[in-house]
């Protein structure tokens, strides 16, 4: 490779790293973008439009380009004005699909399940949610403090009150325990 | 001097910076209480408790209310960006915070500035965003947990939520998983990887395996993560090297957690109070006894 050749994949690869916390929001058509445009900015979130990467095949040709660590609060805001995203995915890789494996330990009375960097701990017998581990964004204290010592049933859900990619990914964990609590 | 930097689940609380003690179960910076359940706080008590029994001096406290709106963490980043140049941290462990790729890498350009440099610890939110940037190299520890450690491994995922699939499977060794995420330059001098095992790896390999004290528990319980690192940011800015605090530091709190007799449904705050019992034993074996442990 030539001097200049290292030189701009240097570069990009700067420009690149620059952008890891950002995201896209794919919608279906352009009326959604600008009506998710004029949301998001009057809620005060730092968003550009702009045109999709090659790697985005589903929507139009325009997206929005988002605070991706925010990633719940943002598409829940959309769900609620009726303007859901079609996608969101990372600037650095359009590709990459949120995590879906769930680990699950039986401690005896109690049942751990683990979505991505979240654990969520309930009591088998009375289904309190007995503690919330793991994860880095600063909501994961705050959706502690909010959840445990509530039932799995009453206590408020991740996506209502939480913002970040690790709300969202405790927001998994509590889906996945309800759905194996309500077999058992 | 210890300095760590993190948010409390609280909006309401101000930035706050100053010596922190632990005061009837809750932190004291600045006069402001906050209540010790996990994160920061955690952390924070931990590493009281720690340099209160080593005769250490207070870690300092860059603390800021934030829910996850990141509000909170931007203006610390500015705080910090303001601040930082006058001090002379020997070790800076940055903690829950908003991962903003900008503000990270202007406070970076900071302490490459400082001298001496600090050592520099980074976990939860301030591990992801120094990885999403492509510095991790520019500390010296990261104290991630296997899933965290994967996130590290993929060169393509800008945080955990995203980790590739094929990275998480049981079969993934964690030896593996380290290996990855140094040939991809995702990790930093030391890596102490806390789990059922706790690994100290560095671009050679695994250096230490620390399995005993076991409690199965202690995954479920949060904030035993964040009691970790708090312990090994204390020992190491008393000025013991990386690889003894980190070793010391993953048997300290595995047997203040055997300690506290923890089922999942113990809060960490139980484990916490067991930290100086654990420490007298621990220091009967370390090398590093340097004096007596303070009641």
């Amino acid at each position: 490779m030539s001097p200049l050749g290292f030189l701009r994949k240097n570069q990009q690869e700067v420009e690149e790293r620059e952008n890891a916390d950002r995201g896209f929001l794919v919608f279906e058509n352009t009326s959604e973008v600008i009506q998710a445009e004029n949301l998001l900015k009057k809620r005060g979130w730092e968003i550009r439009v702009m045109g999709p990467p090659p790697e985005i095949r589903k929507g139009c040709d325009l997206v929005i380009e988002f605070s991706l660590i925010e990633e719940l609060k943002v598409t829940k805001v959309l769900q609620d004005a009726g303007i859901p995203p079609l996608q969101a995915v990372p600037v650095t890789s359009p590709l990459l699909q949120p995590v879906d494996l769930f680990k699950i330990k039986d401690f005896g009375r109690h049942l751990m399940v683990q979505a991505a960097n979240m654990k969520l701990t309930v009591d088998k017998e009375s289904l309190t949610i007995v503690n919330i581990s793991g994860g880095g964004c600063p909501d994961v204290p705050y959706l502690a403090e909010q959840m445990v010592g509530k039932p799995l049933g009453e206590a408020p859900s991740p996506r209502e009150i939480g913002h970040t990619l690790c709300g969202y990914a405790l927001q998994l964990a509590y889906e996945e325990m309800k759905r194996r609590c309500s077999q058992s | 001097m210890l300095a760590v930097v993190g948010t409390v689940p609280d909006r309401d609380v101000p930035l706050l910076a100053g010596k922190v003690t632990l005061e009837n179960g809750d932190i004291c910076v600045q006069g402001r209480r906050v209540s010790v359940k996990r994160g920061t706080p955690a952390l924070l008590a931990a590493a009281v408790k720690v340099g209160e029994a080593l005769g250490q001096e207070k870690p300092f406290g860059y603390l800021v209310g934030d829910i996850g709106r990141g509000d909170g963490s931007q203006k610390l980043y500015q705080y910090l960006v303001q601040h930082l140049k006058q001090t002379d941290f020997h070790t800076i462990c940055f903690h829950y915070l908003q991962p903003i790729v900008g503000w990270h890498n202007r406070i970076q350009s900071i302490i490459k500035k400082m001298i001496p440099k600090p050592i520099l610890i980074a976990d939860a939110g301030s591990m992801y965003v120094a990885k999403m940037s492509g510095r991790s190299e520019a500390y010296d520890l990261f104290t991630p947990d296997i899933g965290e450690l994967a996130f590290l491994a993929d060169e393509l995922a800008p945080h955990p939520f995203y980790t590739r699939g094929f990275l998480l499977h049981e079969e993934n060794h964690v030896p593996d998983l380290i290996a990855r995420a140094y040939a991809n330059g995702n990790a930093p001098q030391y890596l102490l990887v806390k789990g059922r095992k706790d690994y100290l790896a560095n671009k050679q390999g695994i250096q230490a395996i620390i399995d005993n004290p076991l409690e199965e528990a202690m995954e479920a319980i949060g904030g035993t993560g964040d009691t970790l690192t708090g312990i090994v940011a204390v020992l190491i800015a008393s000025g013991i090297d990386i690889r003894e605090a980190a070793i010391t530091a993953a048997k300290l709190n595995r047997l203040a957690g055997v300690y506290a007799r923890p089922t999942p449904a113990t809060q960490v705050m139980e484990i916490i109070k067991c930290i100086p019992e654990a420490l007298k034993i621990l220091m009967k074996e370390c090398k590093w006894k340097t004096g007596k442990v303070h009641d």
